[in-house]
């Protein structure tokens, strides 16, 4: 009796222009958790999308349970026992938890029955869930367990999870990987796509690491080293980010009690968030997606105004001024979508980097833009920043997610800004580029500005900042001092729990 | 099995190809259409395209007629696409149209009989005034209480109208016309009128207005940070924000500005080729501009030549209708297939066509 749940054999799949899967091979045996490990752009999505039923291979089989199994669509694979929970959530906001399972179904029974199932399966599994409950009322990692339920109900044989882990709390991975451990102990098989090594380290069996659409190798997670991974996926080592001169200086960014609704049906209020940032320091700001990121960005950049006297930028009160105006003053940002908010997709990259640096690169005279110029500083990005792209011609959306992020954030980084505020500047980049985009945020540090960054990585936060918060319901954790935080404490900090007593007396009169 | 795969980026090539593929694709069907309607496709075509322009006839009458259709269309269409690129939707230049017609008319017919030189360049203030006043409405609205500017704007046509059979028959109508509804004569009254340029070949000072609104277009567009702020805005809006563009004021901009071109084109026409302010002196140019700007891909140039293009089938369309019986209908319905093989012909800017020899299951 064969063990092997799937076999990849020689799967091939190629874009215009790029090869995405190069004759990749490999199996996954029954009740075994598997990693799938690569950069972005290794072609991890591409070959989950095939055996997913989402993209079909140009060549190669894929072998289930010993039948041939080629997948036309998603529902021929969920139908073949092939279930996947993606990175981006795609739940309704307005429906509650069992509308939106019903909504995945084929044929959804009634929504009593269904809300029963529900319940017994979260039980079992221990991923608590009321199925009545309003998906936008929900947490990023409730989310993830309605989608998690959605496919636990359909019995799956084999469980797909692409980067599950990105938006939970470390407590929440814990739950995630003793329900993921219950299902494997039961004989389901899962395929694990991440870029976290530890977590690897922690949880699959077995791991298959593709680097340019090959797969380069396969190797036993537990006795493997994180960095022996990290060179099998980047193909070479890299750098690690330095760290620089411990000297602050004045204060150049201050919150004062700033606290704004929320901007619509499911945004988050920002509750009386104060902090002040100096010249040469890293401030991390950690916290679930969700909890005031965004917003806390918004009031920054100048997108939503805030009360006056809440912002001060240098020792003058900027929160009545809007974006551009913050800019002329040394107050840049990045926000976290790339694609239509701090880039135009079918615009250039020249024309994308009129977008937030006309004022300070002198981009504009009299109000007509000086194409040449704007070409040549977005050149120097491209070259500065290592932008892989053909020219600055190129639509911003044909850039892969890596590079245009090293653009948008080279693009502020390049202007030299007083203040930095990023969020998630490192999102779905490869890890070389990450650790290119973390020096450069120190650089800026280093040469006298201040950073705020943004990140649900608490990796990347603990490696940038100074010192460390967590957003949590739009109200800001008490700053520590990085040195000396340990995962247990940041969790606590992230979940709200910590220093609540405090909190909830400043909070509730 | 054909499919439909997405670029990775728009292709400049189909994008400038797509107006020609239409057009080309308009005659073929249309040439049938006509043919199943008994008339002769190439005579049809020909009378359509070609006649107008150099028929031994016909071609003295209808060549300046093409600058005096087109100015209107260019001048409307050249607003409405500074709109549309910002994803504002003015489907209601008709109705800034008229009001601008009215409102310049009323302005010049306030001093009759003067004969000061400064009437003219007055109506046409005024006439740009009522039109931007009128695309203010849906601009207010929509910024103070977030209504749909496609629906108030559309709406507005028609109290646009309503207005213009009232004046026609009340406030403006000309006291010495003898009943007749109908305000002055412009064309009677030299300080008013708006006469041809040089004689003989349509050019009055819409075709100079348009012309200025193109190349002001073509500037504002490429060179100026304000186009690109419109640009931005109707690409992606929220970057627009952290680029620093008050959207509001992108709304009162776009609609404020197409309303004033479309209401000194009803000027224009009011004035020149219409001569009085009737009940029915628009033709439709308000709406016929939104295919203009569409087949000139919202691109000032593209404009100019759409416009001309479009002239040509209103004159050539005349043409066709005295000289082989051909319904009006079957006119329109030619003009209407020119967007739809426009939109659909649009399709490949962003998708390539894959064959893929399997069929799905």
């Amino acid at each position: 009796m064969d063990d092997t749940l799937l076999r990849i054999d020689g799967l091939t799949k190629a874009y215009p222009g790029v090869i995405a899967n190069d004759s990749v091979s490999f199996a996954i045996g029954k009740g075994e958790i598997h990693a799938l490990l690569g950069e972005n752009g290794a072609g991890k999505s591409t070959l989950v999308k095939m055996i997913y039923g989402l993209v079909k291979p140009d060549s190669g089989v894929m072998t289930l349970n010993g039948a041939p199994y080629h997948p036309a669509k998603p529902s021929e694979a969920r139908a073949s026992g092939v279930a996947m929970v993606f990175q981006h959530f795609s739940l309704f906001n307005a429906l509650n938890v069992a509308e939106n399972v019903a909504l995945g179904m084929e044929t959804p029974p009634p929504m009593r029955d269904l809300a029963r199932r529900i319940r017994t399966v979260s039980e079992t599994y221990g991923l608590p869930l009321d199925p009545s409950r309003t998906v936008g009322t929900l947490s990023a990692g409730e989310r993830q367990r309605v989608e998690i339920i959605r496919c636990l109900l359909q019995d799956p044989r084999l469980l797909i999870m692409d980067e599950p882990t990105s938006v939970l709390t470390p407590q929440e991975v814990d739950i995630l990987f003793e329900t993921l451990r219950k299902l494997q102990a039961e004989g389901t098989s899962i395929l694990y796509i991440s870029h976290k090594l530890e977590e690897i380290r922690a949880l699959c069996d077995h791991a298959t690491i593709l680097r340019l659409g090959k797969n380069v190798g396969t190797c036993v997670p537990r006795d493997t080293t994180a960095r022996e991974m990290a060179e099998l996926m980047v193909g070479s080592s890299f750098a690690t980010p330095q760290a620089r001169a411990t000297e602050k200086g004045a204060v150049l960014l201050e919150i004062r009690d700033l606290s704004l609704p929320a901007p619509g049906a499911f945004g988050t209020p920002l509750r009386g968030i104060s902090l002040s940032v100096r010249a040469g320091e890293v401030l991390g700001l950690g916290g679930v997606a969700g909890n005031g990121q965004d917003e806390l960005l918004d009031a920054l950049s100048g997108e939503r105004l805030a009360p006056a006297g809440t912002v001060h930028l240098k020792g003058s009160d900027v929160s009545r001024k809007g974006p551009a105006h913050r800019r002329a003053e040394g107050l840049l940002s990045g926000p976290e979508e790339r694609l239509g908010h701090a880039a135009a997709p079918d615009m250039s990259l020249t024309e994308n980097a009129v977008l937030t640096a006309a004022h300070r690169k002198r981009l504009v005279a009299n109000g007509f833009i000086n194409w040449t110029r704007a070409r040549t500083f977005a050149e120097e990005v491209i070259a500065r920043f290592d932008v892989r792209t053909p020219g600055s011609g190129t639509a911003a959306r044909a850039l892969s997610g890596g590079n245009l992020q090293k653009f948008v954030v080279g693009r502020e980084i390049a202007q030299a800004p007083d203040v930095l505020v990023l969020n998630q500047p490192t999102w779905g980049v490869d890890a070389a580029a990450a650790a290119f985009i973390r020096q450069a945020i120190l650089d800026v540090a280093a040469r006298g500005g201040a950073v705020i960054v943004i990140s649900q990585d608490l990796d990347e936060l603990m490696q940038v900042s100074d010192r460390f918060g967590a957003l949590n319901e739009g109200r800001l954790s008490p700053l520590r001092p990085v040195a000396g935080l340990d995962i247990e404490q940041i969790g606590l900090m992230m979940g709200g729990a910590h220093d609540m007593e405090v909190a909830d007396v400043n909070a509730w009169p | 099995m054909i499919r439909l795969e997405k670029r990775p980026q728009p292709s400049r090539l189909m994008s400038a190809l797509t107006p020609v593929l239409a057009v080309v694709l308009t005659m073929v069907v249309g040439g049938m259409l006509f043919w199943a309607l008994g008339a002769n496709p190439f005579e049809a075509i020909r009378t359509l395209f070609w006649d107008p322009l150099f028929h031994p006839q016909f071609a003295a009458y209808s060549r300046p007629q093409l600058l005096v259709k087109a100015a209107p269309l260019i001048l409307i269409a050249i607003g409405l696409s500074i709109g549309f690129r910002a994803g504002i939707w003015n489907i209601g230049a008709e109705g800034q149209y008229i009001m601008g017609a009215i409102c310049g008319a009323a302005a010049g017919l306030a001093f009759y009989p003067s004969d000061s030189v400064l009437i003219f360049p007055l109506m046409i203030l005024a006439g740009a005034l009522g039109g931007w006043a009128w695309g203010m409405i849906p601009a207010l609205l929509k910024t103070k209480l977030g209504t749909n500017e496609i629906l108030v704007s559309l709406m507005l046509v028609y109290v646009a109208e309503t207005i213009l059979g009232s004046v026609a028959t009340g406030l403006l109508r000309n006291p010495e016309g003898m009943g007749f509804p109908g305000s002055r004569n412009f064309k009677q009254w030299e300080a008013a009128h708006n006469a041809e340029i040089f004689a003989g070949t349509g050019t009055h000072w819409g075709v100079v207005a348009a012309l200025i609104a193109v190349i002001f277009a073509y500037v504002l567009l490429s060179r100026h940070m304000l186009g690109y702020q419109v640009r931005l805005t109707g690409e992606a809006p929220r970057a627009a924000r952290l680029a620093g563009v008050n959207p509001a004021r992108m709304i009162l901009f776009c609609l404020g500005l197409s309303g004033a071109l479309a209401g000194m084109a009803g000027l224009f026409e009011v004035t020149g080729p219409a001569g009085q302010v009737t009940i029915d002196f628009g033709s439709g140019y308000g709406f016929t501009a939104i295919i203009v700007a569409f087949l000139g891909r919202l691109n000032p140039i593209g404009i100019l030549l759409a416009g001309l293009l479009m002239a040509l089938t209103y004159i050539g369309g005349e043409l066709a209708q005295l000289m082989l019986g051909l319904p009006a209908a079957a006119i329109q319905l030619f003009q209407g297939m020119l967007l739809f093989f426009l939109l659909a012909m649009d399709v490949f800017t962003n998708f390539r066509i894959r064959l893929s020899q399997k069929a799905a299951a």
